[in-house]
């Protein structure tokens, strides 16, 4: 990754050089649009998130309007995406006795954080949801909520507390054991998955618009050399939105395995 | 020269979890390679291996925006 390493400071040197150019940062990703600038604002992610919502509801319920025995391409679209979930994250990882009342759980955050992901490269949103912090926080609530509700009900208050301990311990270490469990569940856990998905979409969008905006700057405003580097920053960004599409998806997965993992724990039957 | 010394902690707290991700898929490739139908077993565990190592980097990413 040397020349990615060359061309960042191209453009930072650039960027120090003339007045033109201001590095993108935090701010860039504030965009109230309705409302002020204050903490109600309706901004470009909530317009963005609704607008999630309404495509996925009208395209499940299209696609799975007329369903048949051979399936059209957008059925078997939708019904391996959902039998991704449903047998690769769902049945494989609760556990065939009781995965069934999860899956719409996980089908649901699986094709949400996805399709908000994958609108970071789609145009003319491009923009990633999940790149303002309160949107996966708010879904990681949602299953730290979730998998604490069925370790409740499946054991007990007191039973759930005492099966985060690995069985055949002594006292001794019980104890310690216990603490370090509990910070996991109660901390660690919902924060890492939440700022995960943060911290993925959050730099992935800021790396594309630091080659797209500093590509453009150099390429426009550049002398001479500058401008090849700026015709190789904008190359950079397409190699980088490709890799990005992974990286969505990938993370898309990942927040569903974790939910579905963590969701096992509390209703397995011994730690 | 200008900059921030925390960008600096995100570049140190990188290099675990890069450390630690190139060695699960590793591990995940050379599973794979030795007993192809243990593919499905082992998807999720090198996903999960890889989401609770590359945690640690996103940390780092996050401490540097908050102490800049």
């Amino acid at each position: 990754m040397s020349t990615a390493a060359w061309q960042v400071d191209a453009v930072v040197r650039a960027a120090e050089e003339g007045e033109g150019y201001k590095n993108p940062g935090v701010g860039d990703f504030w965009q109230p649009l309705f409302g002020g600038e204050g903490a109600f604002a309706i901004t470009r992610p909530s317009i963005v998130i609704m607008l999630s919502v309404a495509i996925l509801s009208v395209l499940l319920l299209a696609f799975t309007k007329r369903l048949s025995v051979v399936p059209s391409r957008k059925q078997l679209a939708t019904e391996s995406t959902y039998g991704l979930v449903r047998n690769g994250l769902g049945r494989d990882i609760i556990g065939s006795h009781d995965f069934l009342k999860f899956v719409p759980l996980l089908f649901t955050m699986f094709v949400l954080i996805l399709l908000n992901n994958l609108f970071s490269v789609i145009p003319p949103i491009q923009y990633p949801t999940m790149s303002r912090v309160a949107f996966p926080a708010a879904l990681a609530l949602v299953v730290f909520v979730v998998y604490h509700l069925v370790g409740f009900r499946k054991h007990g208050v007191v039973g759930y507390f005492k099966s985060i301990i690995p069985a055949g311990l002594s006292i001794g270490l019980a104890i310690p054991i216990f603490f370090l469990e509990l910070v996991t569940d109660l901390f660690t856990r919902p924060v890492t998955l939440a700022l995960r998905l943060f911290g993925n979409m959050f730099a992935g969008h800021l790396l594309l618009v630091l080659f797209i905006s500093g590509g453009e700057y150099l390429l426009l405003e550049g002398a001479g050399a500058l401008k090849l580097a700026g015709v190789a920053s904008l190359f950079m960004a397409f190699v980088m939105t490709v890799f990005e599409i992974l990286v969505q998806v990938l993370q898309a997965y990942i927040f569903t395995l974790l939910t579905a993992l963590y969701i096992a724990g509390a209703v397995a039957d011994e730690h | 020269m200008e900059g921030n010394i925390a960008i600096l902690g995100y570049g140190l707290s990188a290099i675990g979890p890069g450390i630690g991700v190139g060695l699960i898929f590793a591990a995940y490739i050379n599973g794979v390679a030795r007993q192809p139908e243990a593919r499905g077993m082992l998807q999720p565990i090198a996903f999960l291996g890889f989401a609770l190592a590359e945690a640690l980097a996103i940390f780092g990413l996050a401490l540097a925006f908050v102490f800049r």
